[in-house]
């Protein structure tokens, strides 16, 4: 392929390859993200392979494999297009009728759609299971309909046009301009105006200037940029081409985890596609305007996500956080100017430049626009990645998205944002997604993780077990946190253990004041959240457990299951 | 370099573009205590005990003194009850590590910490890190390194490094608050010392 060296030439190639998308072909795109490949979606997608050989359908059929759909609870998932019947928890035994039956012979086969687990309904169609009903899927909506190893799928639905529109059309000022209008707010947990971030950056003396992806999404819970940057690397990229033009950066970084080698490959394949395409690198689309990506990989630590940790890991350093009095944004990696965003903020980008700030800033709340990527997991029948928009309230996610409470169970707490957000309880569902209510709240939507809760969780045992996670995964550098962990740890495992004593509640809050304010960098202040929500609205089962020695959710076992 | 006046516990002192709080207070006599600081070595703020109240146009914040950097206007108190609190509760978390410590006993006595108020875990290392700034900064050797994360984080002699370069050294000896460093240099030698270095064992 040729490199595009022109917006004319960009569009040209577009056509080509829509003119030679024919569309009453069938096509099977079966979801290929993470938890459907736990599901054995590869036997499924060898299973179509085969039986389109068998059948000699080569010609007549083509096959997908797409980034995540979503609806993880219900994988592997296969949409047959041009119907878009969509199937669910297919095996490979269901392959050669799926051929046969539906592809073939047009036919649904109704064991495999959707049947509404209470009223027995049944729905065809992707949007109409309720999963996906009613979603604003704006940014993971496409998944389905690419294969994130093609930057053509990408440019069929109109990829990288953001970025001409931006390189030609506009200067890097009026982009920034769109960006602070939009008020966009980073979606990796602390909600800071992207506009601001970048404007610090640019902004910031020094001529070399970076920007970065963080994609590091290391908590318990939370899956989003995963699904998201899977299934829709070149989403991402353009993103951050775009933010990289308007800082005045040339060099850019994206950080991941080294475990998640189908993200890495789905990263390598579209830098090196984007690259020969004349996307990245010199004289991008000819505009003049240069950009180099380069990837790193953590070394498996969860704080390596914390920004100053991973810009110190970029460096090649052991990733431990320093504070920062001098903002990353002015002194970041070889301190030099260093703009950092997560996966889900860059890939909101495009969409802010094609439709503009003013239809962006329509979406969402008086402060927090647009739509949230959310992971749903926990107690809840539809674990997966929901797209709702800035002030959908929890109970509207947990209910109308999460299909509810399974078992029969009642709901006792949402917990947003990790071993480092907090706990609110059932009382507050009705509480709107939103930066700034949920943190008043005690709580922060964080990245996006949340946590469903029923009434057989122990909130002393949920925050003993975020604390053993961060007992392992905090750098350990700073005493307050290092300590801090040890002694909190130890005594809520004494109080689940049935050895609380009295005064126990009161040390723990002195202790988490001192990490709170203490610690050296924001995972080490924010370690003390959980418990402190949990103490807020929870404080009776910790008493419960210390003065009657009893658990109330019947979950710890030396508690004799509450019979004293 | 140009001179900057801040007020450091409601004097004003004068210090320079670059220097720390720390420095500055140090230099107008006011003492602030540290554990992990050391003039000849970057600074690190892992012990958090030098943390201060820093107010810039009227908010208040608690900083480490020996990170922050001095500014025009900027106003700090460096015993105020918040900051002697997190003092004492960092003491009282170190003590349960080391509570013979005799840097930490003295502090102790002026904060109030209650050695005893955790259980005893006697590891004696309290992570100043001294010794491994010292051996990566100054002797640049890295002989010595903290290993693992999190709780389980500690201090090591790399035995391939430390078998060469640590015979005739030591220099981190002296720098050590509470002794660890020696036992965990004893300990090394005694493992693995005799199997990786040809040189016969000098006289001590």
């Amino acid at each position: 392929m040729a490199r595009i060296n022109s917006v004319a030439e960009l569009e040209e190639l577009r056509k080509g390859i829509l003119s030679k998308i024919e569309p009453d072909k069938p096509c099977i795109a079966i979801c290929a993200g993470i938890a459907c490949l736990g599901l054995g979606n590869d036997r499924v997608i060898s299973a179509f392979e085969e039986e389109i050989r068998k059948q000699s359908l080569e010609t007549k059929v083509d096959i997908r494999a797409t980034g995540c759909h979503g609806f993880c609870e219900k994988g592997p998932i296969v949409v047959i297009y041009p119907e878009e019947i969509c199937y669910l928890e297919v095996t490979p035994e269901d392959v050669p009728e799926i051929i046969t039956q539906t592809v073939v012979g047009k036919k649904v086969i109704d064991r495999l759609i959707y049947t509404d687990p209470n009223t027995g309904a049944k729905a065809v169609h992707q949007f109409e299971i309720p999963f996906y009903k009613n979603q604003s899927r704006l940014l993971i909506g496409n998944n389905p309909k690419i294969n994130p190893k093609s930057i053509e799928d990408y440019l069929a639905i109109g990829g990288y046009s953001a970025l001409a529109k931006a390189l030609f059309a506009m200067n890097p000022e009026q982009v920034l301009e769109e960006i602070k209008k939009a008020n966009l707010r980073g979606r990796g947990g602390g909600g800071f105006p992207a506009g601001s971030k970048w404007e610090t950056t640019r902004n910031a003396p020094g001529e070399e200037k970076y920007v970065i992806v963080n994609a590091h999404e290391g908590e318990p819970g939370a899956f989003m940029d995963r699904a998201l940057f899977t299934g829709n690397p070149h989403l991402v990229l353009e993103g951050l081409i775009i933010g990289a033009y308007t800082i005045g950066s040339h060099q850019g970084f994206i950080y991941t985890r080294h475990d998640t080698p189908q993200l890495r490959e789905n990263i390598d394949i579209a830098l090196s596609e984007a690259k020969e395409y004349g996307l990245l690198g010199k004289n991008i689309l000819g505009s003049g305007f240069n950009f180099n990506v380069e990837v790193h990989l953590d070394v498996g630590i969860f704080v390596s996500g914390e920004s100053s940790a991973l810009m110190r890991s970029i460096e090649g350093k052991a990733p431990e956080p320093r504070p920062k009095y001098i903002r990353t944004s002015v002194s970041g990696i070889w301190n030099k100017p260093s703009n950092l965003n997560n996966v889900e903020t860059w890939a909101n980008v495009p969409q802010i430049i094609n439709n503009g700030s003013k239809w962006y800033s329509s979406i969402g709340t008086e402060r927090s626009k647009g739509t949230k990527l959310i992971s749903l997991s926990g107690n809840i029948c539809n674990t997966g990645v929901v797209e709702v928009p800035m002030g959908t309230s929890l109970k509207e996610i947990i209910y109308n998205f999460g299909g509810g409470i399974p078992n029969g169970k009642k709901l006792k707490a949402v917990h947003f944002g990790g071993p480092m957000g907090g706990s609110i309880p059932e009382s507050l569902i009705d509480s709107p997604l939103d930066f700034d209510v949920l943190s008043k709240l005690g709580t922060s939507l964080g990245a996006g993780d949340m946590l469903v809760l029923d009434e057989d969780n122990c909130m002393v045992e949920v925050a003993r077990y975020f604390l053993d996670f961060l007992s392992g995964e905090s750098c350990g550098k700073c005493v307050p946190c290092r300590e801090g962990i040890r002694q909190m740890l130890k005594i809520l495992t004494d109080i689940t253990d049935g050895k609380g004593k009295e005064g126990d509640i009161e040390l723990l809050e002195e202790i988490a004041g001192v990490v709170g304010e203490a610690a050296l960098c924001s995972l080490g202040r924010s370690v003390p959240k959980p418990l402190l929500s949990m103490l807020k609205y929870f404080r009776d089962e910790y008493e419960a457990h210390i003065k009657d020695k009893r658990c109330p959710a019947l979950f710890c076992k030396e508690l004799k299951k509450g019979e004293l | 370099m140009s001179e900057i006046i801040l007020q450091i516990d409601g004097r004003e002192v004068a210090a320079e573009s670059g220097m720390t709080v720390l420095e500055a207070a140090q230099g107008a006599g006011i003492s602030i205590p540290t554990l992990c600081h050391h003039e000849i070595l970057e600074p690190y703020g892992a012990c958090r005990l030098c943390t201060v109240e820093a107010e810039v146009r009227g908010r208040t914040k608690l900083v480490a003194s020996c990170l922050y950097p001095v500014e025009k206007d900027l106003i700090v108190r460096t015993r105020s009850e918040k900051v002697d609190k997190i003092r004492k509760m960092i003491l009282e978390l170190l003590l349960a590590h080391a509570p013979e410590a005799r840097e930490l006993q003295g502090l102790a006595q002026e904060y109030g910490a209650d050695k005893n108020r955790f259980e005893k875990e006697p590891s004696f290392c309290i992570h100043c890190g001294l010794c491994v700034r010292y051996c990566a900064e100054v002797k640049k050797k890295h002989a010595i390194e903290f290993v693992d994360k999190g709780t389980k984080r500690e201090i090591s002699f790399i035995p391939e490094i430390a078998s060469k370069e640590c015979w005739n050294c030591k220099e981190c000896f002296p720098l050590c608050p509470t002794e660890a460093l020696q036992a965990a240099f004893v300990l090394t030698k005694e493992l693995a010392f005799f199997s990786l270095s040809s040189e016969p064992v000098p006289a001590e």
